[in-house]
């Protein structure tokens, strides 16, 4: 068992307060030094069922949810409704210490709660334990929980243990409770809290040898998952509409929004379905304000005609897009990479849009700014496109990040003066849709403005915007439409990549990735290059367009690389393929689907077999796929 | 807001202002009924002095989609449907605009029926004209929701087995503040209805009776109309709900046995609407949105500030 690091799972039944609990607990990591992440898995139901939450600290800043996990507080789910003896499923009651022995790492800690879990449940435990070299913690935590409060603040006393067998000192937790609540909860949480504390101290002499590491953060930190990223990118673009429907895990940045814009005198607005979403997000930005709208899956399919519609009367639209497993409707809880295909190319008609899909909360909150910037300023839909892991990754980050200015700009408004001496037909109506050039983007006016007045329509249509079925026109506008993807191209060159690169420059093995992925991926890297192996990485973020020359440099001289995503049919591998062509042969897939992310020892296992050049197959639960053969 | 003139402009408006100078793209047949509600909709603008440019008119498919066309405001020919969202969040972003929202009876009472629906319940303060003619036009006479019991068409061949949809009692029972019906052949009233639905606040829903000359020759929309307001044998209280749902009841039977009533059945005057609602709620600024991104004045928030929860 590694020394330097802490990662903890609470596991319990939903409704028991394992989110809420792991949330402050991870706070009071990060407010004790330390680097934190965190992983949620959750079923799709309100009560009961196996729920757990992944905290790992470590001094180091830590990119994913590591392998395994050392420490675990099964809390047994007080909601189970079928503990029949014999059940096909199990005992509810006790899959959190159960369903989690898997991945227990050796010498690792497991403390239980007596008061719900019985001695008798618990079966061959010990004769595990004694194999694996586990130390067990039964610990009745319900019984300090109901001494001083209630039964459900036995996740108080779970932390107030692991605190006492991890020798974490109890005031970054103290704190934080007295931030969040107050009177008779405060009192009887800290009672509960320090006897616990006291008790396990009191009652076991600690066997193993994990101890909770020490660092201090040189400035601010704060905890935020990419739905924070998300829309404080929002807000700080100057968003100030939102319309959305409720679908997991879309519904995070949702109700984040939500609060947020109406604080902020702005209107959101939860509405019917996905539909009335996407063209209200439209009708807003039609009028002038900054409008972001969004879905999982199954709602984002219902807003197809919409994104058609956007780009073909050139309505600036932002989307969020979080894809989880499984098409209509999977797995709504888990975390799938498997609408790539989909929202590159959602809805009828030769279309164009930005795509991006950011690795991490930074990236989040960078590329939701850079989509309203270019979905304002082109004139187009722009998705952010991530999954339900990067919802519930919560990481610490300074404060500073987010130190920048807000940009309400509109893009391309004209103000009516500057309508007044732009074209405008014979009628006098603006030209809003002129095609003097091949890549025009006209400035927009907006209802109510003097000298503005135009037709927005779906139907191909003249200069003015009146419905024209002239074939030559046609061809002028779709051109100018079709290229505005290259002038955003050209513009996105003069930018920063977002693409980023790690590992050996020179290796002739490399990985790719797109998306949440990115951390984990580039831990897999770091990790096999410290053990000798010449190995690179190149995390994608930006879609569409493709960065396809930097992709290019990347492979050039690569001999074998394997894309690492988290879907059956490899999308992303796919895509390359069908830009490059010639890399049918190179490129070979690792792919997981089972609703979990990866963890870097997979990622590691895979780079092993491949490289050793003897085939075979990976013992987890990825899926090795070989290289198509060279298509073109 | 100088950046917006257009609103609350004051200057003379007639209907030839919102007369495109350029021909459109001819679209509809000699003799549609969807002439009348053009007229209706440009005589009920300018008596109300609506300047060109602080209208937003908003189409969904099909021959009623095609308004936007004849009727040089700002504009937006939609989806199939859909309006009625895209209307209310602009309606929403900018209250000083005059939205009005126009589609056929296929469009707002069978694909768009959810957004009918809630959209009147919400009560937004918008207008929504339906173009009612029993028929879809465009893609070449097929029933719709509202055709008659038993209406014969080339994807209906043994006569639809559906009853039709009763607009008005839907409406009524959604939650429109205000709802009445007119016809094409009834110009006078169907300018004075608009107008009034124009100016009323809230969500104003008119179901126009439109003739299809070409795929409706049959329609009742061609018999001589009854005006409920001016009619002896009518005798009800626009403002009370359950007398209006009775006479709504008997006229959207009639209509199908030959007899054309019109005129107002419905007025909710003390209602709130949504955008009142949300305000009262704080949920809404009471000026609009769209004004703060021209507000020089204004700082705007950034989320640095808003990070002590996440610390």
């Amino acid at each position: 068992m590694t020394q330097d690091e802490l990662i903890w799972r609470i596991a319990g039944g939903s409704g028991d307060g394992i989110d809420s609990t792991s949330q402050n607990f991870t706070k009071a990591l990060m407010r004790y030094g330390l680097h934190v992440y965190t992983h949620r898995h959750y079923p799709s139901r309100i009560r009961g069922g196996h729920t757990y939450v992944e905290v790992r600290a470590s001094e180091e800043p830590v990119t994913s949810r590591g392998d395994g996990f050392n420490v675990l507080l099964a809390l047994g789910d007080s909601f189970a409704r079928n503990p029949s003896e014999g059940a096909v499923y199990g005992d509810e009651k006790t899959k959190p210490l159960f369903e989690n022995l898997d991945e227990l790492n050796e010498g690792g800690l497991i403390i239980y709660d007596t008061g719900v879990l019985e001695d008798e449940d618990v079966g061959d435990l010990e004769t595990q334990a004694r194999e694996n070299d586990w130390h067990l913690y039964p610990i009745d935590l319900r019984a300090i929980a109901r001494e001083h409060g209630r039964d459900v603040m036995r996740n108080t006393a779970g932390v107030g243990a692991t605190a006492a067998l991890l020798d974490m000192p109890l005031d970054p937790i103290q704190e934080l409770m007295s931030e969040a609540m107050g009177g008779d909860i405060l009192d009887a949480n800290l009672a509960v809290l320090s006897d616990a504390y006291e008790h396990t101290n009191a009652e076991f002499e600690a066997t193993h040898d994990l101890r909770i590491p020490k660092h201090d953060h040189d400035e601010e930190q704060v905890l935020l998952s990419a739905s924070h990223g998300i829309s404080y990118g929002a807000i700080d673009e100057g968003c100030r509409f939102v319309s959305g429907y409720p679908m997991t895990p879309w519904t995070d940045v949702f109700t984040i929004l939500k609060r947020e814009i109406e604080d902020l005198g702005g209107v959101a607005e939860q509405v019917e379905d996905e539909i009335a979403a996407s063209m209200m997000a439209i009708g807003a930005s039609h009028a002038g304000a900054k409008a972001l709208t969004g879905s999982s899956g199954g709602g984002f399919s219902l807003m197809s005609e919409s994104i058609g519609l956007a780009e073909m009367t050139e309505t600036p639209l932002v989307m969020v897009e979080a894809q989880r497993a499984g098409p209509s409707t999977g797995m709504p809880t888990k975390t799938e990479q498997s609408d790539l295909e989909f929202v590159l190319s959602t809805s009828q008609g030769d279309s164009s849009r930005v795509v991006f899909a950011p690795g991490n909360v930074r990236e989040s909150y960078e590329q939701t700014r850079l989509a309203f910037e270019l979905a304002y300023k082109y004139q187009l839909p722009a998705i952010v496109l991530y999954d339900d892991m990067l919802t519930g990754e919560f990481r610490n980050l300074p404060r500073s990040f987010f130190d920048r200015e807000a940009n309400p700009d509109l893009g391309s408004v004209a103000t009516e003066a500057e309508l007044e001496d732009l074209p405008h037909d014979v009628g006098g109506r603006y030209e809003r849709f002129r095609t003097e050039g091949d890549t025009d983007v006209n400035p927009r006016s907006l209802p109510g403005m003097r000298n503005g007045r135009f037709l927005a329509t779906g139907n191909e249509h003249w200069p003015d915007g009146q419905i024209a079925e002239d074939t030559a026109n046609r061809i002028k506008q779709m051109n100018r439409r079709v290229s505005k993807v290259e002038v955003v191209r050209d513009a996105l060159a003069e930018q920063a990549s977002p693409d980023t690169v790690v590992g050996d420059e020179d290796a002739d093995f490399a990985l790719l990735t797109w998306g949440s992925q990115k951390g984990v991926v580039e831990e897999a890297v770091r990790r096999l290059t410290e053990s000798g192996h010449s190995i690179k990485a190149l995390s994608v973020s930006q879609m569409a367009p493709l960065r396809t020359e930097e992709i290019a440099d990347f492979l050039a001289g690569v001999e074998e690389a394997l894309v690492v995503e988290m879907n059956a049919t490899g999308q992303f591998k796919g895509l390359l393929q069908k830009e490059f062509g010639d890399y049918g042969d190179v490129l070979s897939s690792l792919l997981k689907y089972n609703g979990d992310p990866f963890e870097p020892a997979e990622i590691i296992e895979a780079v092993e077999i491949k490289q050793s050049g003897e085939g075979g197959d990976t013992s987890s639960e990825t899926t090795l796929r070989p290289p198509a053969g060279d298509r073109s | 807001m100088n950046q917006f003139d257009a609103i609350d402009s004051g200057e003379e408006v007639t209907s030839d202002d919102y007369t495109p100078e350029i021909e459109p793209q001819a679209t509809w047949c000699p003799g549609c009924g969807d002439y009348s509600v053009l007229k209706a909709l440009k005589g009920a603008m300018s008596d109300l002095g609506r300047d060109p440019e602080e209208v937003l008119l908003v189409t969904g498919i099909g021959c009623s989609g095609k308004l936007n066309s004849y009727f040089d405001s700002y504009g937006f020919h939609a989806i199939h449907g859909r309006t009625l969202p895209l209307g209310r969040a602009a309606k929403m972003v900018n209250e000083d605009l005059e939205v009005v929202a126009a589609g056929g009876d296929g469009d707002g009472y069978g694909i768009g029926g959810n957004h009918f629906t809630h959209t009147a319940r919400e009560n937004h303060d918008m207008t929504y004209i339906v173009f009612n003619n029993e028929v879809f036009g465009l893609t070449k006479g097929q029933s719709s929701p509202t055709s008659p019991k038993g209406h014969k068409s080339k994807t209906q061949l043994r006569g639809v087995a559906k009853d039709p949809v009763r607009p008005m009692s839907l409406a009524l029972s959604a939650g429109a503040s205000f709802i009445a019906r007119t016809a094409a052949t009834n110009p006078k009233q169907a300018q004075e209805i608009l107008v009034e639905a124009i100016e009323h606040d809230g969500f104003a829903h008119v179901d126009f009776l439109t003739q299809c000359p070409t795929w409706n020759k049959d329609g009742a929309q061609y018999v001589p109309y009854i005006d409920v307001q001016e009619s002896d044998e009518y005798d009800f209280d626009v403002t009370d709900r359950r007398e209006a749902a009775e006479m709504m009841h008997e006229t959207e039977q009639a209509l199908y046995d030959g007899k054309v009533l019109t005129g107002r059945y419905y007025v909710e005057k003390d209602r709130r609407t949504y955008q009142e609602e949300k305000q009262a709620r704080d949920e809404m600024p009471e000026s609009p949105v769209v004004g703060q991104y021209f507000d020089e004045e204004k700082e705007w928030e950034r989320s640095y500030d808003r990070l002590d929860r996440h610390t």
